[in-house]
């Protein structure tokens, strides 16, 4: 199960690169949002994909599934949730007063 | 217990909340918002002192017990550095109090300027990896909304890229805390480094390392630094002076915090790697703070070359030099959010950001010319100034370390920071005068005032040092010996 995990988060990773590495802005904001959900899912794996039960104590189950990855995944979740909607305003607040959407033509200002 | 120690987070997003509903009263919010950071100086001043008498403090939250739950852990580094900070944050509220950016001030600055504070504290405090992570996240949100407030086109484009740097530095973070997660079991601070230390830090860990030195260079500016000269530059002045202060010296922390008591174990692989990267910062950014005309882009290089300075004294990795580090650390928050004040106040002045379109400042102002050249010659590292302590003691470490290609190269970025700084002043300040008595901008005296105050505390910081020096040597202490770090933060009894 681990094996398959690390594979998809390889192929998450491929995708988010590509998409980050593109000239349009929307796509620069999916590609961050892909890049995150493939570090969750990272998170999730490190911390052993056991099936076990819930870890309270006083259950009728032996073994216990590790609580603490989950709480961190809860919180990047929230952050990177926070990011991307800021990310995905800037972008296009952006797109309203410069008039393009393409980062090739935002780039530098023409100083010295 | 000791709960006063998660009040210089918690004041400022408390204060921050409050503020949001005083949006058509700038009055109150200016003055509010510089009345909690007061209170938080005073508070982490207290804390800092009980720390000096009792040692490392410590505060469970939810009384859970290290390693298990989360800690704030205050040595003598973290709180010397929660200190300054807050000092220099009430000078550049009192700064935008007086500038009176009204656009900005009725779309929330101060909340979020308290809301940063809050995230730069809690950094320090922190005892956790993934904890350090939060508050790292707390402050780049904070910081990504000062970045774009104001929305000129400038902002916005370098808000992208800015954001953008940012994501990728996060991720990468979260990547090194899965890792290490998945061989260590813990992030608890402490507790990573009493494993590290039993299992000897063999080649995996050693990687994972280098992938955490990647996350906080690019926070610090070292060597990746690519992002910060642009987006500084787009900043407003009080903002701009708490971005160049505050938000890569965490950068900075993070690193001396995880190569001094997490991966210490093969300082011939990781300290190198640091020493080479400070070195190759060192010249990027004295190429830069001498190529350009353009005041703000010399000051942001500027920014850059400390980076590289301070972490000279952790490459060389001992006592010395990590008292040198710490000293220019303070010294470096206090007048690196000086120099930008002032810069910030040249362009308000003359409306012009290149140095050989004014000239003669001092006749006009000339207090404020006087500033500028005490600003510079404590940046130089000249001796009665604060910069001076701390270039001495890293370059004798490094020295003693025998690190001297190193000790060559910073000290000539020191005489690069006082070549770019002295051609500013000599063209702004000197000379015939410029701008005719009648056409002269009112200086207001608050931010005066506080521009004022940061230059007597450098010097105040440069004569007093035998006040300082103690509060120096016991966080160097805890730096170089992690056991009683160790001690303080998993100690339970």
């Amino acid at each position: 199960m681990e094996t398959i995990i690390t594979l998809l988060i390889g192929v998450l990773v491929s995708v988010a690169t590509y998409l980050l590495l593109s000239k349009n802005v929307i796509r620069v904001v999916l590609g961050s949002a892909i890049l995150s959900h493939a570090i969750h899912l990272l998170l999730i794996t490190m911390g052993g994909l056991k099936k076990g039960g819930v870890p309270i104590l006083g259950g009728k189950v032996e073994t216990y599934v590790d609580a603490l990855p989950q709480a961190l995944i809860l919180t990047a979740i929230v952050i990177s949730f926070a990011v991307t909607a800021f990310f995905l305003v800037l972008m296009y607040r952006t797109y309203q007063s410069v008039g393009t959407d393409n980062l090739h033509e935002m780039r530098g200002t023409n100083d010295e | 217990m000791n709960n006063i120690l998660v009040f210089p987070m918690v004041l400022p997003i408390i204060a921050g909340v409050l503020l949001l509903f005083f949006r058509s009263n700038p009055k109150v919010q200016r003055w509010g918002s510089i009345l909690t950071m007061v209170v938080v100086f005073l508070i982490s001043l207290w804390i800092l002192e009980k720390v000096m008498d009792e040692g490392i403090l410590r505060l469970d939250f939810g009384e859970w017990a290290p390693p298990f739950g989360i800690t704030f852990v205050a040595d003598a580094f973290a709180m010397l550095l929660v200190t300054t900070s807050s000092l220099v944050t009430i000078l550049c509220l009192l700064y935008a109090a007086f500038a009176k950016d009204e656009k900005r001030e009725k779309f929330f600055l101060y909340p979020f300027l308290l809301l940063l504070i809050a995230g730069v504290n809690g950094a320090f405090l922190t005892g956790d990896l993934f904890n350090l992570f939060v508050c790292f996240e707390v402050m780049l949100l904070a910081s990504y909304v000062l970045m774009t407030l104001g929305g000129e086109k400038k902002q916005l484009t370098e808000g992208i890229k800015y954001i953008l740097i940012n994501i990728l530095s996060s991720w990468f973070f979260l990547l090194g805390i899965a890792y290490l997660y998945g061989t260590l079991g813990t992030l608890n601070m402490a507790h990573l480094s009493q494993r590290i230390a039993e299992v000897g830090q063999p080649p995996l860990l050693t990687t994972i390392s280098i992938l955490f030195l990647i996350v906080f260079s690019l926070k610090a500016g070292l060597v990746l630094y690519f992002w910060l000269p642009g987006s500084y530059e787009a900043l407003p002045t009080a903002i701009s002076a708490l971005f160049a202060a505050l938000l890569t010296k965490v950068g900075v922390y993070a690193l001396f915090r995880s190569f001094t008591l997490l991966f210490y174990h093969e300082p011939s692989i990781t300290h190198t790697i640091i020493g080479v990267m400070a070195m190759i910062t060192m010249i990027g950014g004295s190429i830069g703070a001498i190529a350009y005309k353009d005041v703000r882009k010399i000051v942001a290089y500027n920014v850059i070359i400390a980076i590289g300075f301070i972490l000279v004294g952790l490459a060389s990795n001992n006592v010395e030099s990590i008292q040198g580090s710490i000293y220019y650390l303070v010294h470096d928050i206090l007048v690196k959010g000086l120099l930008f004040l002032m810069v910030g106040t040249v362009i308000y002045l003359t409306g012009k950001t290149r140095f050989d379109q004014v000239s003669g400042l001092i006749t006009n102002y000339p207090l404020f010319g006087w500033i500028f050249l005490i600003t510079l010659l404590s940046l130089g590292g000249i001796p009665p100034f604060s910069g001076f302590a701390g270039k001495l003691l890293i370059g004798k470490g490094a020295l003693v370390a025998g690190e001297y290609v190193m000790v060559a190269v910073a000290f000539l970025s020191s005489l690069f920071v006082l070549y770019s700084l002295l051609r500013i002043f000599l063209n702004m300040f000197w000379g015939e005068t410029s701008i005719l008595k009648k056409n002269q901008i009112y200086l207001s005296k608050g931010m005066l005032a506080s521009c004022l105050i940061l230059a007597m505390l450098t010097i105040g910081l440069g004569l007093g040092m035998s006040v300082v020096s103690p509060y120096v040597a016991e966080a160097a202490n805890v730096l170089t010996n992690p056991n009683l770090y160790i001690e303080g933060a998993l100690n339970n009894d």
